[in-house]
């Protein structure tokens, strides 16, 4: 065993290659397959290799069993738990089950500090201190942050949100404490700042996504996997694991170019997220003209009519249509489309689900073919030159005042500009607003029609008109 | 009993001298560059796939249990009884970390399924 235990900074090394490569996969879906199984290697190897080095550790004295005993009842016990909940959550909760992960590492890197901490067979100088600290902190603000992140997406009653001008202030006292104790724990090794810091910080994780709404989350739960990630390198640093910094720093960068990905598709600055909240902006909702506006409303069949003699047609999907459960219906409609020679594209915008790339998953889950799905960059310029884009469950996305209107709270934010198709169909369950609480100048265009009713229903009577009335 | 207590410790400030022997600038070196990798490496990922990459960045977070295991070897003693906060702690890292790596690696395999299973 220790004869091997030296190689096992080598396994280290081809572990985080092997993770690295199972990022690089997920450049498209056909390698990314090849990629996840690079991932699940990179991760055995470390595990094993780690195994080698607990034996070499003790030399081979007793307590080797009943450490392997406990390692193992923990792995196995851990393994049930998450296939079984990989395998059955639907996919439309797949933000709150990412956020609840995030809340999983962030407590174990809090245990892991505590158990270094308390162990009394290592002493730690103050680089080893500083390290904990940092480790232990990061772990449990991303701990309670993302348990309240899971429970905002799962829509619990207790996740409600932080209301008022305290939040603030106690926020600022709750980080100055817990540098205050971080420090005390540094200079004297005293467990009880120890723990005193890690609290601190498991209040303040809460109360800085409290006040956070629920449209945010997207940008929420990029940031705690980015954390998440700092989490683990954090750890790696204490334990002077080269294998857990690399692997930390990359979840910790791909945490961080999503959560810039979903600022820029709202067009808000992280800052502004963060600390702002949403509806400061928007409190004076954009009074519009202030007069009645006139919209056309049309029937399933009309849309029918519409779409099976157009060339070509682009659906534009929002969350509404995923609440709906109209994906299986949506894509039956399209394959009918394409049978009868219409072009059918799918046109998604970074933030028509609750997380990044939750729609495509949404749509990949119903059978919607990879290549119909479009991303906003590739198929903006097509829609002047299509006939008939249907806008299902989608609202703020679609808004044409983000590029029209400099006074509107969402200007600025790309849009998917639906608004220069030769004709636009809305299914949409009334006039309401959308997420930012806008009025939308494209329903009232001469050339749109709106169908109102569930997203589901809609399209299954689209569906019907179109199979029984066709050629 | 309290030889092989001695002797664990020896050898357990061995490890830990052994690796605060690094200077703590090589340590930050990989993980500044581990971060420019990661950078590059998440920009080229195609956004259809950024729920995918969360689920396996999920997975990949769990490498935490490395961390975990080393933790939960510290017996006070030989046997059972000598179990310590330690130790406990430890193996519930250990198995909160499986969670996430046997989850992470399930739910994203699931995913990348559904996306295989239209390039025919």
């Amino acid at each position: 065993m220790e004869n091997l235990a030296q190689y096992a900074d080598w396994a280290y090394l081809i572990g985080a290659i092997l993770f690295i490569l199972a990022l690089r996969g997920l450049s498209s879906p056909a390698s990314a397959i090849m990629g996840n199984r690079y991932g699940m290697i990179g991760m055995a190897l470390a595990v094993a290799a780690t195994f080698v080095v607990v034996g070499s550790l003790h030399g081979g004295v007793i307590v080797l069993k009943p450490a392997y005993a406990l390692i193992l009842g923990a792995m196995v016990l851990g393994a049930v738990i998450g296939i079984f909940r990989a395998r059955t959550v639907p996919m439309t909760q797949m933000p709150e089950t990412v956020a609840m992960m995030h809340s999983l590492v962030g407590l174990s890197a809090v245990l892991i500090a505590i158990a270094a901490v308390l162990n009394p067979s290592s002493h730690h100088d103050a680089v080893h201190r500083f390290e904990l600290f940092v480790g232990c902190f990061v772990g449990a603000i991303t701990f309670t942050a993302s348990v309240f992140a899971y429970g905002k997406l799962a829509a619990k009653k207790w996740a409600k949100s932080l209301k008022g001008g305290w939040v603030k202030p106690v926020q600022a006292i709750l980080a100055i404490a817990m540098l205050f104790f971080g420090f005390g724990y540094l200079t004297t090794e005293s467990m009880n700042d120890f723990y005193a810091m890690t609290l601190c910080a498991l209040v303040l994780g809460y109360l800085w996504i409290g006040p956070i709404g629920g449209g945010d989350m997207p940008v929420v739960v990029s940031l705690l996997n980015s954390f998440s990630g700092w989490a683990a390198a954090g750890i790696g640093f204490t334990l002077n694991n080269s294998m857990l910094i690399i692997a930390g720093s990359l979840v910790g960068s791909s945490g961080a170019i999503l959560s810039y990905v979903m600022c820029r598709a709202m067009n808000r600055s992280l800052f502004n997220v963060l600390f702002g909240g949403f509806g400061a902006a928007a409190a004076g909702p954009a009074a519009g003209d202030g007069k009645e506006k006139n919209y056309k409303t049309g029937s399933a069949d009309d849309a029918a009519f519409m779409m099976s003699n157009a060339d070509s047609v682009v659906i534009v999907p929002g969350y509404g249509l995923a609440q709906a459960r109209a994906q299986n219906a949506v894509k039956e409609l399209g394959d009918l489309l394409k049978e009868k020679g219409v072009k059918v594209s799918y046109a998604i915008h970074p933030v028509a689900g609750r997380m990044p790339g939750h729609m495509n998953v949404l749509l990949a889950e119903a059978d919607v073919p990879y290549e119909d799905v479009k991303e906003m960059d590739e198929i903006n310029s097509d829609f002047a030159a299509t006939d008939v884009v249907l806008i299902i469950g989608a609202n703020d996305v679609v808004n044409p005042a983000a590029k029209n209107d400099p006074s509107s709270p969402i200007y600025g934010m790309p849009i998917l500009e639906a608004q220069r198709a030769r004709s636009i169909m809305v299914i949409k369950r009334s006039m309401s607003t959308g997420y930012a609480g806008l009025d939308n100048d494209i329903f009232y265009m001469d050339k749109t029609m709106m169908i109102f009713g569930d997203a589901k229903k809609v399209a299954e009577d689209i569906l019907k008109s179109l199979s029984g009335g066709g050629h | 009993m309290n030889e092989t207590v001695v002797q664990i410790s020896e050898q357990v400030i061995t490890v830990a001298d052994h690796a605060s022997s690094v200077p703590f600038v090589n340590v930050f070196t990989v993980f500044v560059l581990a971060i420019f990798v990661g950078y590059y490496v998440v920009w080229s990922v195609t956004p259809a796939l950024h729920t995918p990459l969360m689920a396996v960045t999920n997975a990949l977070s769990g490498i935490i249990v490395v961390g975990a295991m080393l933790q939960t070897v510290y017996f006070s003693g030989p046997g059972a009884d000598g179990i310590t906060a330690t130790t406990v702690l430890g193996a519930i890292a250990v198995f909160l970390a499986c969670i996430n790596i046997f989850g992470g690696f399930a739910v994203t395999g699931r995913m990348l399924d559904m996306f295989k299973k239209k390039k025919k």
